[in-house]
């Protein structure tokens, strides 16, 4: 199971990408295949504001459906299309091309991009996994 | 997991195959090898293989064997010829369902009765008591039982079993031999394709399995791309039954269900001579019509209509129904669902999608008719 370690994590098993201002979103490849085939991604609109730990979205497998958590503050600037007519991406690539989208994040007095307390570290997300079996 | 799960016989197969398990009635079972969808799309355009050795066969046998089953299940045992199988229910006295059944007739004085998993243990117990005359075992241990469903289920199949499969009509079975081992085989299933029920001792399960397999594998009529005959879980035996608007115990039927709210009244025959368990109830309940009714909906949003939503009347948005099943179908590309609804509601409805409403429209079951595909 891949679990890259440039990215953070939550306890939700969303993923998290800083570059700079914008926090790139998904679901782990763990999630991604307990899940099962995705059918549907609803993801927050363009411009809306998301808080961390809150749910701002779902994502439909054949069995079940599971709250999308935001793992950051801040206004949603983009969200992945393609999801719309591949939601099977999330599968295929929960890392890459199934990204789900991209929050503008402020930053903090010193410049660096503030995130939340509690999201997780690489190995933090892998001992979570694994403790879950 | 509980170290109290039961194993099939084929859970070596499931692990080499790197199955996804779950825990379902008690058994430790496939729920997909790989994507669920793949599995149901193989079954609908080619052939796919089910370990199915969970389910509870259970053998009545002695010269008055289908005068007791008839009494104790809604159907007409007895009236069946040796060879043939049918789709059944036993009802409690009040009418409400404790299980629905197939019923195998393979021999005069034998019947295998096929009863869920969930409901093994109290259909023989049941059984023990209705049929007091005759002798009723448990086979369910020592029987593995392996599904080939789909249209090519027939040409793979041939080669390995020494019965002439164009002999074996639509619910019907016969003994034989698949892979050199004993087998009752039955052309039954739970797809909505034509297939096959291998019923087979518990010993030569995986040597059937991997014969299958292969043969699947030599014909090239397993798959696309020449991948071999796919196994395929759980997921897709619901998603696939769910299609072929079949009931699921715990779903659309239940003890507080009788047959006739679930579409089913056929397999209530008010007309065999004698008594049977729950006659009284469902006489009087076929007199006065059924208080609900099972339904199809087809949802117009791509959310998905899941087991317990509420159904909500199109007007005034109050609940006239539950949904019983619900899944995203890979047939149609939508979300689709039976539900109960209160008899005389119209459609189209509203689902209760967690808290917001979402419309789905009311079509005939079943939602996919291998008959009607071109």
């Amino acid at each position: 199971m891949s679990v890259p370690a440039e990215l953070r994590y939550t306890e939700e098993h969303e993923w998290v990408a800083i570059d700079g201002e914008t926090a790139s979103i998904g679901i782990t490849e763990y999630a991604a295949q307990s899940l099962g085939d995705v059918v549907y991604v609803s993801l927050p609109g363009v411009g809306s504001r998301v808080s961390a730990g809150e749910p701002c979205g779902e994502v439909e497998s054949t069995k079940s459906v599971s709250d999308l958590y935001s793992p950051v503050d801040g206004e949603v600037t983009e969200v992945n299309e393609e999801l719309d007519d591949d939601p099977g991406l999330v599968n295929a690539e929960p890392y890459g091309a199934g990204w789900m989208f991209r929050v503008r994040v402020a930053a903090g007095a010193d410049g660096e991009t503030a995130l939340p307390p509690g999201l997780l570290s690489a190995a933090e997300y892998e001992e979570l996994t694994k403790s879950a079996g | 997991m509980s170290s109290q799960l039961r194993d099939t016989p084929l859970r070596a197969v499931h692990e080499r195959l790197g199955a996804t398990m779950t825990e379902f009635a008690g058994w430790l079972m496939p729920l997909r090898y790989g994507s669920e969808t793949a599995e149901h799309n193989a079954v609908r355009s080619a052939a796919a293989l089910f370990d199915l050795s969970h389910m509870g066969e259970i053998a009545v046998t002695g010269p008055g064997a289908g005068e007791a089953l008839d009494y104790a299940v809604c159907g007409w045992p007895s009236a069946l010829a040796p060879g043939r199988a049918r789709y059944t229910m036993l009802c409690a006295p009040d009418g409400g369902v404790v299980d629905d059944l197939v019923i195998y007739r393979q021999s005069p004085d034998r019947f295998l009765v096929v009863a869920n998993a969930a409901n093994t243990a109290v259909v023989l117990a049941e059984l023990r008591e209705r049929c007091s005359g005759s002798a009723v075992a448990d086979e369910t241990a020592a029987t593995g039982l392996i599904a080939i469903q789909g249209p090519n289920a027939s040409r793979i199949l041939s080669p390995v079993t020494d019965l002439p499969l164009d002999g074996v009509r639509y619910y019907a079975g016969a003994y034989g031999k698949v892979a050199g081992c004993p087998a009752w085989v039955a052309r039954t299933g739970y797809t909505g394709e034509d297939g096959f029920e291998i019923f087979c001792p518990a010993e030569d399960a995986e040597r059937v399995w991997t014969a299958l397999t292969d043969a699947g594998d030599a014909s090239g009529a397993g798959g696309a791309g020449g991948a071999g005959l796919p196994a395929a879980g759980l997921a897709a035996r619901d998603t696939l039954r769910l299609e072929a608007g079949m009931p699921l115990y715990g779903n659309e039927l239940g003890p507080d269900v009788t047959p006739y709210e679930a579409g089913l009244g056929r397999v209530v025959r008010l007309d065999k001579p004698g008594d049977f368990v729950g006659r009284a109830a469902l006489t009087a309940r076929a007199a006065e019509g059924p208080r609900r009714t099972l339904i199809g909906l087809v949802a117009r949003s791509r959310r998905v209509p899941r087991h317990g939503y509420a159904v909500l009347s199109p007007s005034a948005g109050t609940r006239v129904g539950v949904v019983t099943s619900g899944a995203p179908s890979p047939t149609l590309g939508v979300p689709i669902a039976m539900a109960y609804v209160e008899t005389g509601a119209r459609g189209p409805f509203g689902i209760d999608v967690r808290g917001k409403t979402e419309p789905a429209d009311v079509t005939e079951l079943p939602f996919y008719d291998r008959s009607k595909q071109g």
